[in-house]
């Protein structure tokens, strides 16, 4: 019967996924928090004093990498959710859900660093510059994502809202950051520009890329932490309205692994 | 059924014409409330005057996107809406349609005279309605998508502005500079093509993604 | 370099520091938020299935 397949493959991805992904978190967690110490150690003791913005630039090793991340995982995200929704895959869904948290963190840790940096180097905690807005409104994105899945208690419903919202604010990127560079050429008087961009030396560079390589060992470790949360809450509230008996066994199995 | 629903939906916003009015009051207030909290000076109220009717335009379209499904959602027509064989992308258009004609379109003659007494010239009024006009469908389209999304949700009021009003960035942007142009004697043409060309984006991908929300929604 | 010209950083080390202070708490409180919610859950859990199992006996 292709119906209880369809049920099978449903109930048993997650559950499946759920002791693997356990074992993965290590094998990511461990080498990001030694990039983390690599990186910072480079960034700190081996990379010169930059001779314009003096040491203020060693913003930027966390700085940029969480920029990227937060444009990065909202892309991943959104084709998570698109995939789930798609194909009816449940883990990818949760995935989904699992990368809005990190992604938002990662965006507003790259404007509160971005607001420090700025500071120093061109005098104010805030300018309406075109990367600086565009970041704000993908935080608003992520905001919107977060708070339209938690008020959708049934979590199919939650996760292909979640995954249309995704997809709309995916195609509306482009347009977005399109607009945002237009209005921002158009009022010069906003603009200030970052007259010295600080010339990269090997060092700098090489501490950016590992924090970088840090910053997405740790997604991924902290996303399949909460995945494996959300599977046991998404199952948990599936056996309090199914049958006891077996299910319940399972989760008992799935706490002590 | 495209015109059938439109009539429909006309038919039933006619008899809650109260409805429509309070948008459209809500409006003209949140655009007299600028002057009184910023100054009366004519100078800086012409170069906020863009600003300002596109961002009350905006609130105000928020206000009327609650009603587009909630209703038929509630008395379970939307249900056998969804169940007819005909193509959901034109009854959501055709919805859509309704809701901007009843909603918008009020603004948009509004907006004129709102602009009067922030001391536009007669030739920004113009680019002002042109920019609402090509700029208003957009916001009920997109709109519909979190209307859609958020049915039958508690709180979604709220939730429709978060979801929805990061996405009217661009129209905003596009539409307050065209305004801007013409304040500054400069053509407007560039921002009012973009602005069209947002539109009929929009026009084709908006309603797609509406019918799913539907489907999600109503399942 | 000393330690106190170090932790100066040229005059900017409220900036710096500032940045990789709030890196710190929001990363350390997405992982301690996260272990926190884990520990919640299999309390939980316990709890539903020791009420299964002493409902089968």
């Amino acid at each position: 019967m292709p119906n209880r397949k369809i049920n099978w493959y449903k109930y048993a991805a997650p559950a499946n996924f759920y002791p693997l992904a356990g074992k993965l978190i290590p094998w990511f967690g461990i080498p990001a928090a030694l990039l983390f110490v690599a990186g910072l150690y480079i960034g700190f003791f081996v990379a010169p004093t930059d001779f314009q913005q003096g040491d203020a630039y060693r913003i930027i090793f966390i700085h940029v990498p969480a920029a990227w991340m937060g444009m990065f995982l909202y892309i991943l995200m959104a084709l998570y959710a698109g995939v789930g929704w798609a194909f009816n895959a449940r883990l990818a869904s949760m995935m989904a859900t699992a990368l809005s948290i990190t992604g938002a963190m990662f965006t507003f840790l790259s404007l509160a660093t971005g607001s420090l940096w700025g500071k120093p180097t061109w005098g104010t905690w805030w300018v309406w510059d075109a990367r600086m807005t565009s970041t704000l409104i993908l935080l608003f994105l992520y905001i919107g994502f977060i708070s339209l899945q938690a008020a959708i208690d049934d979590p199919r419903r939650a996760d292909r809202a979640g995954a249309v919202l995704a997809l709309v604010g995916l195609i509306n990127v482009p347009i977005i950051y399109f607009s945002v560079q237009w209005w921002n050429t158009l009022h010069q008087g906003a603009t200030i520009r970052l007259l010295n961009k600080p010339t990269m030396a090997p060092p700098m560079l090489a501490a950016m890329l590992i924090m970088l390589a840090a910053c997405w060992l740790y997604s991924i470790a902290i996303v399949l932490m909460r995945l494996r949360c959300i599977i046991l809450e998404r199952e948990h509230e599936a056996g309090r309205t199914l049958t006891l008996g077996a299910k319940t066994a399972q989760f008992s199995r799935m706490e002590s692994i | 059924m495209f015109r059938w629903i439109i009539r429909r939906d006309l038919i039933l916003a006619w008899r809650r014409r109260a409805d429509v009015l309070s948008t459209l009051f809500f409006f003209v207030i949140v655009v007299s409330l600028f002057p009184l909290s910023i100054s009366p000076d004519p100078r800086l109220l012409k170069s906020i005057a863009p600003g300002v009717v596109w961002v009350a335009a905006l609130l105000a379209s928020m206000l009327s996107l609650g009603r587009l499904f909630s209703n038929d959602y509630v008395d379970g027509t939307l249900e056998q809406i969804l169940l007819t064989p005909q193509p959901l992308y034109l009854i959501v258009l055709g919805k859509v349609l309704a809701q901007w004609l009843v909603a918008e379109v009020p603004l948009v003659l509004m907006a004129p005279i709102l602009g009067v007494q922030f001391g536009l010239s007669q030739n920004t009024l113009v680019v002002l309605t042109i920019s609402l006009l090509l700029g208003t469908p957009v916001l009920s389209l997109i709109g519909s998508i979190g209307a859609a999304l958020t049915l039958g949700l508690r709180g979604s009021g709220v939730l429709v502005a978060l979801l929805v009003l990061p996405l009217y960035i661009p129209v905003l942007i596009f539409g307050a500079l065209a305004v801007d142009a013409s304040i500054a004697g400069s053509n407007p043409q560039a921002h009012l093509s973009l602005l069209g060309a947002v539109l009929a984006l929009s026009l084709v991908f908006a309603p797609w993604a509406t019918c799913a929300a539907l489907r999600i929604s109503v399942e | 370099m000393s330690w106190s010209e170090f932790f100066h950083m040229g005059g900017y080390a409220f900036y710096v520091w500032g940045s990789y202070g709030i890196a710190l708490v929001v990363i350390g409180g997405e992982v301690l938020a996260l272990r926190q919610r884990r520990k919640g859950l299999q309390a939980r859990l316990n709890n539903i299935s020791e009420s299964a199992e002493s409902e089968q006996s």
